[in-house]
């Protein structure tokens, strides 16, 4: 690997990003799967950092599961997502950040297809009138939550308690990223670092003490892939996906993954459960499988967030042996408590979770 | 009267014509931007399809020149048209008055790092078709490891590629690649050798012949099929993804060595020249010439001339040709002003 010559490419592909006053737009699907990380988001960035991120309860999904499993056409995304954009510059905002990977990618989609076809967001325009009676406007920034984390990175390593580095040792933790396909690949030019090698996490990394890992299948989808998974009977395909890429990453021995889509941490955490069911195989560190993080939940816990505060005990794949690693404090007994110590459950089969 | 010829570019293009022109008692000014002549020649080691030394053919180009004036290392600062003459200003300080101007400026190679995918500077083992000439000539080159097992060859990089900006074929690459890959086998006989192409472009005197004796004779594995992408192993081999359109399905390689083939792109010192006196350029980027058939080394100002790769890609037996044509040209237009 010439680190020189990623570093060529990544100074080619770095977009502008306004450091600050952003209108903020939550993913469907992230709450569920990943429930802290946009509150995180929002607290790092308003009251760590001392940034506007404005956000509303009006707005709504960007359509982009509908759109992608062609449950809907195009001219009906183009309008929910003119009322978005529109809702932004009711509120003042000129810069638009989204925490959803393939919202970023059909809002990017969108404004290339308006500028291409003049007559399609005239056409928008009138939808969004005739529906939503609201001004159409579009951002003069768009950025994804990630870029923006990416442009604070240095101010949060500032902030750091913990590093991404082995405490006993002092060794550089090994990261896996994986980049959201939404986010560059279709536009390359619109992700920082582009398509091919992105810098979005591994410059996160690198500004936290870790060490990227580039493994053959760093590029392969995480197994969402939509139709993959959203069709019943198209699911082999997805859990063969996160497979493929288990097996490629494997010999590189990573310590965790760090992802910045919806899906992917949510796939790449749960098919490890999966995988180790049907074969018995798991692929972290004594048996244990390789803890899959958020970019949010990573930031949290390098600033000296409460793991469980951070939803940790949400995912499959137990982070125990990670926090223990980075020398992160947790009590064991408030791993399943919810607010108010409400009780959370406890998995029934946790075959790769540390308990 | 003014016999003055202006050459741009010593390569062999440059070379043949100024040699040409000197014979046919004009008083020629060549000049070459690097400290060397030969161009891409001087660079190459073998030629295909027999695979002659590079430097059996460049030797005589250079004794040609015998009485021709040349300046190495040196540029054109200025040039304008005075009157019927071009004023050229030279960046070692002299200044020529040329009623022809020769462009023999001829070609770049595709800078192969923009096809990021394939991950030339980035991952250890992938080498162009220029370095490998290079390892070829000097055996050293620390990418090529000793006893490599598996070698690849990836036609067209830069070349038929919307993406990349080049829509057209750069005709050298598919024999280029056929003849390296016999040459490696030649010098590794246990190596497995694959070259990925979309199609074989085999359209010299000979070069069929070449293309049939690496598969019967050196075993070279053809894979109709483009690659998509190339990443490096824990052991720092490439992984390469292709697909074999054959066969009609997705294949996986590992190699030890992979030589992207990177195509020809109008020369941007040439470019730099052009934009002085606005020559005109055809969508590919190269030059554009009078006519398409009958006017090919004439520029649309008169007493520009063009030869070789600078109006689009040429083997070098169709370049040297053109460079005596283009002598041919300048002798008629000279003889006509007069």
């Amino acid at each position: 690997m010439i680190y020189e010559g990623k570093q060529k490419i990544w100074s080619e592909y770095q977009k502008e990003i306004p450091e600050d006053h952003y209108f903020y737009v939550r993913s469907c699907i992230r709450q569920s799967f990943f429930p802290a990380s946009e509150k995180v988001f929002l607290d790092i960035t308003r009251n760590r950092l001392h940034k506007d991120f404005f956000e509303t309860e009006h707005h709504t999904t960007c359509g982009g599961i509908a759109y992608h499993s062609d449950a809907i056409p195009q001219e009906t995304s183009m309008t929910i997502i003119a009322r978005q954009f529109a809702l932004m510059h009711k509120y003042g905002y000129e810069n638009y950040v989204c925490s959803c990977i393939t919202s970023f990618g059909l809002y990017t989609e969108t404004l290339e297809t308006w500028r291409e076809f003049p007559e399609l967001e005239e056409k928008i325009k009138e939808n969004l009138w005739e529906s939503c009676k609201l001004e159409f406007a579009k951002p003069k920034y768009l950025a994804h939550a990630s870029d923006l984390i990416y442009k604070y990175r240095n101010l949060i390593a500032s902030q750091a308690k913990f590093k991404l580095i082995e405490k006993k040792s002092g060794r550089p933790l090994r990261v896996v990223e994986h980049i959201g396909c939404h986010y560059a690949k279709m536009f390359p030019s619109r992700g920082v670092g582009g398509a091919e090698y992105p810098y979005v996490l591994a410059g996160m990394i690198e500004a936290w003490g870790g060490e990227v890992i580039d493994y053959p299948e760093r590029r392969h989808c995480c197994g969402f892939g939509f139709r993959q998974y959203l069709i019943k009977s198209n699911r082999g395909y997805s859990l063969s996906n996160t497979h493929k890429k288990f097996e490629s990453m494997e010999p590189f021995k990573p310590d965790m993954i760090i992802t910045n889509c919806p899906g992917c941490p949510y796939f790449l955490d749960r098919w490890q459960y999966v995988i180790s069911e049907m074969e018995g195989k798991t692929y972290g560190e004594n048996g244990h499988g390789i803890p899959v993080f958020t970019y949010e939940e990573v930031a949290g816990l390098v600033m000296g967030y409460d793991p469980w505060d951070l939803g940790l005990q949400v995912h499959q794949v137990g982070v125990e042996p990670l926090l223990d690693k980075m020398g992160i404090p947790y009590d064991p007994e408030k791993k399943y408590k919810g607010i108010n110590n409400k009780d959370l459950g406890r998995p029934e089969l946790p075959t790769c979770a540390c308990l | 009267m003014n016999k003055n010829v202006m050459v741009i570019g010593g390569g062999p293009c440059g070379l043949e014509a100024s040699a040409q022109l000197h014979k046919m008692g004009y008083n020629v000014i060549l000049i070459e931007k690097e400290k060397q002549l030969g161009g891409h020649l001087a660079k190459w080691d073998r030629l295909f399809p027999e695979g002659i030394e590079a430097k059996e053919v460049l030797q005589p180009l250079v004794d040609n020149i015998n009485g021709v004036k040349y300046f190495l290392d040196t540029e054109v600062v200025s040039i304008n048209l005075l009157d019927k003459e071009y004023n050229v200003i030279l960046s070692n300080g002299i200044t020529v008055l040329s009623k022809a101007v020769l462009m023999t400026s001829g070609f770049d190679l595709f800078p192969a790092e923009k096809k990021e995918e394939y991950g030339y500077g980035i991952y250890d083992r992938v080498i162009t078709n220029a370095d490998l000439e290079k390892f070829f000539a000097t055996g050293k080159d620390p990418r090529v490891v000793e006893n490599p097992k598996r070698i690849g060859f990836v036609h067209c990089v830069g070349s038929r590629d919307e993406k990349a900006g080049n829509r057209y074929c750069s005709k050298v690459c598919c024999a280029t690649a056929v003849k390296q890959a016999c040459e490696m086998k030649a010098l590794f006989p246990d190596a497995e050798i694959f070259c990925f192409y979309m199609d074989l472009r085999m359209f010299g005197r000979g070069y069929e012949d070449m293309y049939l004796k690496a598969q019967k004779d050196y075993g070279i594995r053809f894979i109709r099929g483009r690659v998509s992408e190339v990443s490096e192993t824990l052991e720092k081999q490439v992984l390469v993804k292709a697909e074999d359109t054959l066969s009609g399905k997705p294949l996986k390689v590992t190699l030890d060595l992979l030589v992207l083939m990177a195509g020809m792109q109008n020369a941007k010192s040439g470019i730099r020249i052009g934009e002085m006196i606005s020559m005109k350029r055809s969508d590919d980027g190269f030059f554009t010439t009078k006519g398409s058939i009958l006017s090919l080394q004439e520029c649309d100002k008169a007493g520009i001339f063009y030869a070789g790769a600078c109006t689009g890609p040429k083997t070098l037996p169709d370049t040297l040709n053109e460079a005596r044509a283009a002598a041919v040209s300048i002798h008629n237009y000279f003889n006509k002003e007069n």
